[in-house]
């Protein structure tokens, strides 16, 4: 059974359709990548996917269990978390307490989930930076800081908006490799949006297209991007 | 813990200040303690958790009403009134910030709508039978000590005592929240809600809980306050100016720190002993102003621009950055 | 009930509530482009009633004759005080722009109480006698100061509207970083802005003079209300708040003449809490 079904989401904001009957599902491990240009209700998709908004119409279910309307950290509870294009650290907070916040939620004893945060810290290379003030970080790091708060709170199913935007071509190969490993190590199963056709290509197993809103088709990397009416949607974007 | 041990040398100096001073100061620092106190209740809310209040006259007012009234109509001590009072207190700012949370109020529009609130319990109290209109309530006045009532002698050391007791006790709280899970979900939510939703803190229950605890301090203050003070009406217990007395000592001292409420308060408690006393004898060419009213609360503004403007973080809250940077 | 007496408080609401939305028409076009919430807003107006007072009282002049006086001077204190104090304090968080107004209104209503002391004053209207209108009694005072400030309001309107620096404010209210890039500058249209602002509070303070008290604390009370009409017009929406302090101007009175057992000001937050919670962006809502 799929880990993640998202049946006949459509969500409108005062008449524009942002998301229309969005269907697709997603296999546990899998790693499934969203492209489609700006506007095509990416970031919309994965707001009702967290439970941030609630759609209009349409069911998501997580494992067996409907998540769908939220509240947002109910369905983080459940298991599905997401992090933010623009990152949103906890500003007055150290790094460490930063994924300690995250472990908390899971964990009630404190020394467990200090310990949890020192783990996540470490694995996502942040260790140098455990005791300094979230908001001293330059962006890649704060990058990374999302992901280690994400993943202090051992998800089944990360969702992942951009995590590659802002961060130079050198710095991206380290992130890459990094989610690679979580699946590799942890099984985590991944949904990801991203611009860097380089990172689709590499790291997902499928490929979902999305625009105006609806699913415009999905299958292997390697089909997808070769598939003309993909192609067509994307003339005129800036290549990466 | 440091902090903790901090507050006991404190509390363990500062005690026997009461035998020292003479009775003018002695009101002062009685007044300086019932400042700390609703500056530490409302720093929990709007400076912890980050929810600007603008109305938090409406808890020192129900702490205050509920005491006397349970005193006056039924002989309750007022300890137990105390207890009353924060309960009741905490329960409405459950209620009130429930409502105002729920409907999404953030900013500007939750500061303008608790001041509504207490605005409206101002009105209410004014207008109402059942707690004497504008007419308020006396305390009876008792002779000699009375701890049990909690009521001593004009000039009684025991006051200080008792406000100093308060105002450690809050603050021994404070500390114990900021480490508390509570208190670390409510700062994450204050620094950034959706995230901290999006990892699983469930915000809105523990903005409540916020809530609910500044309430009940600030409650305590109320009731306090009357047994100093020995009278209480509408104006007194939810009037704009409590709410702002609330406000300007955190702010002087520094938003969102343990030590910066009281650090306010020490600072402007003393303020309008000192504008009153220069009133009352004031040089030749400013003579029409003997005696007048209002330049205390002017040099609070001055001083409110001023830190505003040029210390932010507050008096204590800038020593303490200046001391953590120097250290590292 | 009798016709007369809801008659009464019916024009009688009317009549204040243009001066209410004579009041809110400066606050929400502060709260409009600056985004300020100004606590001051009520203590202009306090101002200009003593200036009023002291112009009368010396001069014996009629008491509009110190719009001569209060307008420009309001204006210039605003312009004042946002150049010198609140644009330091744009961009921060809302805490501190609220304590800034706070602590100036505290520094003017203390300061008129200190200089004044707090007996109330009051400022008579020359002629003035009651005016028949539908079966009701208006003072001539009152029906002067609605008609001026439906002026000054259709006269702000227009200037906002038609002239070159109103459309600017109107841009920069909308998006301030557009505005900047079309070349507005928009320190200068802040202070304008706010000098505005407090300009209508100061004419709204000379033309209630003469049937208002005149004491330090009357200024928040119009603070007050200036609120509740700038949340129920909707912010920035300058004909929205004269709207709104109609209604709220009714409210007052014939909250008044049904519930005479409680404040009326009780029945005015009351729905000022229920627009707060099921219609934030006012009964009309937010223009650019």
């Amino acid at each position: 059974m799929a880990i993640l079904s998202v049946l006949g989401v459509s969500k409108a904001f005062r008449g524009l359709r942002a998301l229309d009957a969005v269907s697709f599902e997603v296999g546990r491990g899998e790693i499934l990548g969203v492209i489609g240009p700006n506007g095509a209700g990416k970031t919309t998709l994965f707001s009702v996917l967290a439970g941030a908004l609630p759609p209009d119409a349409g069911r998501v279910v997580l494992d067996g269990r409907n998540i769908t309307g939220g509240p947002a950290h109910r369905v983080a509870r459940a298991g599905l978390v997401r992090t933010f294009q623009l990152m949103r650290p906890f500003a007055s907070m150290s790094v460490l307490d930063n994924v300690c916040i995250a472990a908390m939620t899971r964990v009630r004893s404190r020394r467990e989930a200090h310990a949890r945060a020192v783990d996540v810290v470490k694995r996502v290379g942040l260790e140098k930076w455990q005791d300094a003030r979230a908001d001293t970080l330059p962006t890649a790091w704060l990058k990374r800081l999302e992901l280690a708060r994400a993943l202090a709170t051992r998800p089944r199913v990360l969702l992942l908006d951009e995590v590659l935007a802002g961060l130079a071509p050198a710095e991206r190969e380290p992130v890459l490799d990094l989610l690679a490993g979580l699946r590799e190590r942890d099984g985590l199963t991944m949904v990801f949006v991203e611009h860097v056709m380089a990172a689709v290509m590499r790291l997902s197993d499928r490929v979902l297209v999305l625009d105006q809103g609806a699913v415009l088709m999905s299958g292997p990397p390697g089909q997808v991007t070769a598939d003309p009416r993909v192609i067509e949607v994307y003339l005129g974007e800036e290549p990466c | 813990m440091r902090n903790l041990a901090v507050l006991g040398v404190l509390v363990v100096v500062l005690a026997p200040l009461a035998l020292v001073l003479p009775p003018a100061q002695q009101a002062v620092a009685v007044r300086v303690l019932i400042f700390a106190l609703m500056a530490i209740g409302w720093n929990v809310m709007s400076g912890f958790g980050g929810m600007f209040s603008f109305g938090h006259a409406a808890y020192f007012g129900i702490g205050a009403y509920t005491s006397v009234w349970l005193l006056v109509k039924h002989n309750v001590s007022p300890w137990l009134g105390m207890l009353a009072g924060a309960a009741l207190a905490a329960a409405f700012g459950t209620l009130t910030g429930f409502l105002a949370l729920r409907y999404r109020l953030r900013g500007a529009y939750f500061a303008l709508a608790t001041f509504a609130v207490a605005e409206m319990l101002r009105l209410l109290a004014t207008g109402s039978d059942l707690v004497n209109r504008a007419v308020g309530y006396n305390v009876p006045l008792l002779r000699g000590n009375s701890w049990s009532m909690l009521q001593f002698p004009a000039g009684s050391p025991n006051y200080f005592w008792v406000g100093l007791g308060l105002v450690a006790a809050a603050v021994a709280i404070s500390l114990l929240y900021l480490r508390s899970r509570a208190g670390r979900f409510t700062l994450a939510a204050r620094d950034d809600e959706v995230a901290a939703a999006s990892v699983g803190v469930p915000v809105l229950r523990y903005q409540l809980f916020t809530i609910a605890l500044s309430a009940a301090i600030t409650a305590v203050a109320g009731v306090f306050y009357v047994q100093y003070y020995l009278y209480v009406n509408p104006d007194l217990a939810f009037g704009a100016s409590v709410s702002i007395q609330a406000i300007l000592p955190a702010v002087i001292g520094g938003v969102g720190t343990v030590w910066g409420p009281v650090v306010g308060a020490v600072i402007l408690g003393p303020l309008s002993d000192v504008t009153a006393t220069l009133l009352r004898q004031p040089p030749e060419f400013l003579g029409f102003l003997a005696g007048r009213g209002g330049l205390d609360v002017m040099l609070y503004a001055i001083l409110l621009i001023v830190i505003v403007l040029a210390l932010p973080q507050g008096v204590y809250g800038a020593a303490a950055e200046r001391l953590r940077r120097w250290r590292s | 009930m009798s016709g007369v007496v809801v008659t009464q408080a019916v024009i009688t609401g009317i009549l204040t509530g243009g001066v209410y939305g004579l009041v809110a028409m400066g606050l929400t076009l502060i709260f409009g482009v600056l985004d300020i919430v100004n606590f001051a807003h009520g203590a202009f107006l306090a101002l200009a009633l003593f200036l009023t007072y002291g112009v009368v009282r010396t001069t014996g002049a009629h008491p509009y004759l110190a719009l001569l006086i209060a307008v420009p001077v309001m204006f210039g204190l605003g312009w004042l005080v946002q150049f010198t104090v609140l644009n330091r304090a744009m961009g921060k968080p809302l805490a501190n722009q609220l304590l800034i107004t706070l602590a100036v209104s505290l520094l003017i209503e203390n300061g008129l109480l200190l200089f004044f002391g707090a007996d109330p004053r009051s400022v008579r209207f020359p002629g003035e006698h009651g005016i028949g209108v539908f079966g009701a009694v208006a003072s001539l005072s009152r029906v002067l100061a609605f008609a001026a400030a439906l002026v000054l309001a259709a006269g702000l309107y227009l200037f906002l509207r038609r002239t070159r620096v109103g459309t600017a404010i109107r841009a920069v209210a909308a998006n301030r970083q557009g505005a900047e890039l079309v070349g507005v500058d928009v320190r200068h249209i802040y202070a304008l802005t706010f000098a505005i602002g407090t300009a209508c509070a100061g004419a709204a303070g000379t033309l209630v003079a003469p049937f208002t008290t005149i004491e330090p604390t009357t200024g928040s009370l119009f603070t007050i209300i200036a609120f509740v009409v700038v949340v129920l017009g909707g912010l920035g929406n300058v004909l929205g708040a004269l709207a709104g302090g109609v209604l709220i101007g009714l409210t007052e009175q014939l909250g008044g003449v049904f519930v005479p057992s409680q404040s009326s000001l009780l029945i005015v937050f009351a729905v000022f809490l229920l627009v707060l919670f099921l219609r934030p962006q006012g009964l009309f809502g937010r223009t650019g």
